[in-house]
């Protein structure tokens, strides 16, 4: 919600306050669970097959570091690499995709020839607890994926101001 | 007023790898929030940000509201002449924005 | 009837005025304190948490959220905290001053200043806190337009001026024209409220450490404010942490920078003593 307009109580505030608890309830944090995906298996996210067009993945050394839980799901940081890119132009692109978020192509990056390190670090959004899926293309167009499970809790306190 | 912040090392070395990062200030506005008297907040992200190296271009990242508000990126590139390392980056508005650090190669 | 007393009323007052005019030291009248806030039943009157069991906030959060606020780089608040500077270094208002033009490097002038506020202005008598004073500044000083509070420079200002506190104990002056805003404020923290009907000492000091949901309560220190909280994906200042608990325990909003969250933050920061200064923090 934003802040800057009002500061004050709204009558809109009445009504997101009567919606509040029934949100919560919906939304109780997840039992912590063990590992409940196959990390060997890709999701369904129709903008990634879009992509793929058919061609199999493997899941070797892409790698993408995701929190198993993370604090909160508007910033969840996140590391990317392609284990033993060193050449430069080894890796052409890497796509992620998201299982949940409402633009399920969170980003991809371009490198051009000359780059021969490949790591990249951000922070993302994950609209709740779902599979993220990155995909690397190399040189020759071999496709290597890394699928990671995020848990994104839940604040505990609903937030209005 | 900057609206980033760019962090390169204090010198690289030719022909290494050295790490760039660059922090955005900007609120990715999803366009699925509303302010407080239920007002859709339009959307407004950030969709395609560029990095140059002395102008040749060394990365590109197509965004997305994916990324966190104020969107932080760390990458690497390898050095070679001492110069700029510019980026550009446009959102939704069709704001366009850029900034430069100069890079020292020891 | 009411016309001639008025008349006399008037009279007196010019007559008061004339007398007033000629005392060598006439000083302000104090500025009117809002009602006091009745104590609650069972309200301590004494310090809960001991001084040498105090806590930041930075303590009860997440690995990641910790990492992010040790990083200078990656603390998203230091985009704040630059353009922050840029605004201490920039003259504005028809003064043609800055705030460095007056305070110099705010690296030696700020060391330890945010961390004694709210204090009371010796002008106008008023409690004030950090935003207050920048605003003070601007209009009497810089002759500018005060800055809206919650706004991107309030923010940005705030941010910087606290960060010259990083490492100063908090160290507030709760007696003389301070007492009565101190009762006040600690009527107003212990005084439950809103439809769970809980008093900020429900959460931060009868219960921090213990874990709500995936959260671990705070004890609720004000020492590294403004933050950039995860929840809001952008900065905000300590009243504003105050609106989000008060919606969290459905009770009335006040706005930003009402008297009584004012006088709140007064008795935090006597109730912080000691503890030191971490600005700008990072909250899930």
């Amino acid at each position: 919600m934003n802040i800057r307009k009002p500061l004050l109580a709204s009558p809109a505030r009445r009504t997101l306050l009567a919606g509040a608890g029934a949100f919560a309830a919906a939304h109780g944090l997840p039992a912590l669970a063990q590992a409940t995906f196959n990390p060997k298996e890709l999701p369904s996210i129709p903008a990634m097959d879009e992509f793929l067009a058919g061609r199999k993945v493997q899941f070797v050394r892409m790698q993408l570091d995701l929190p198993r839980v993370a604090d909160n799901g508007n910033s969840v940081p996140m590391k990317l690499g392609v284990l033993g890119a060193t050449a430069p132009g080894a890796v052409q692109s890497i796509h992620l995709f998201s299982e949940k978020n409402p633009v399920p192509r969170m980003a991809v990056f371009h490198f051009p020839a000359t780059t021969s390190r490949f790591d990249i670090e951000s922070r993302v959004r994950l609209a709740g607890t779902q599979r993220v899926v990155a995909i690397a293309t190399l040189a020759d167009g071999t496709l290597c994926a890394k699928v990671a499970e995020v848990l994104v809790a839940i604040a505990a306190c609903l937030d209005g101001s | 007023m900057a609206d980033a912040r760019i962090q390169l090392p204090p010198a690289a070395k030719r022909g290494e790898n050295f790490e760039v990062k660059i922090a955005i200030r900007h609120a990715m506005e999803t366009g699925y929030r509303v302010d407080d008297v239920g007002k859709p907040i339009p959307r407004n992200v950030i969709r395609e940000l560029t990095c140059k190296y002395n102008g040749a271009e060394v990365l590109k990242v197509d965004m997305s509201s994916g990324f966190a508000a104020n969107p932080l990126l760390q990458f690497w590139l390898v050095a070679q002449d001492a110069g700029d390392i510019s980026f550009e980056w446009s959102d939704d508005l069709g704001k366009k924005y850029a900034e430069k650090a100069t890079l020292s190669v020891a | 009837m009411r016309a001639p007393a008025l008349l006399l009323l008037c009279a007196a007052a010019v007559v008061a005025c004339a007398a007033l005019a000629q005392t060598p030291v006439a000083a302000p009248a104090a500025a009117p304190l809002a009602a006091p806030i009745p104590a609650p039943p069972g309200m301590p009157t004494k310090r809960v948490i001991p001084l040498d069991q105090l806590k930041s906030g930075l303590a009860y959060t997440g690995d990641e959220v910790r990492a992010q606020q040790a990083d200078d780089f990656g603390n998203p608040g230091m985009l704040w905290v630059e353009r922050g500077e840029k605004i201490w270094n920039t003259a504005d208002g028809t003064s043609g001053k800055s705030c460095a033009s007056c305070h110099g490097d705010a690296k030696q002038g700020m060391k330890g200043v945010s961390v004694r506020y709210p204090a009371i202005d010796p002008a106008t008598h008023r409690l004030q806190n950090i935003e207050a004073r920048i605003n003070a500044s601007r209009v009497n000083d810089q002759k500018a337009a005060a800055f809206t509070l919650e706004s991107e420079d309030m923010l940005a200002i705030t941010a910087f001026i606290n960060m010259q506190s990083r490492g100063q104990p908090i160290h507030v002056a709760t007696d003389g024209e301070a007492r009565a805003h101190f009762e006040r404020g600690r009527a107003f923290y212990y005084t439950r409220r809103g439809q769970m009907n809980m008093s900020c000492a429900t959460c931060h000091e009868q219960s921090f450490g213990k874990r709500l949901f995936a959260e671990t309560l705070s004890q609720g220190q004000p020492n590294d404010f403004p933050i950039y909280r995860l929840e809001w994906q952008t900065m905000g200042s300590l009243h504003r942490r105050f609106r989000a608990c008060l919606y969290g325990v459905r009770a009335e909003l006040q706005p930003v920078g009402s008297q009584d969250f004012l006088d709140l933050e007064l008795f935090l920061a006597w109730r912080a003593e000691g503890l030191k200064g971490e600005a700008p923090g990072v909250r899930r």
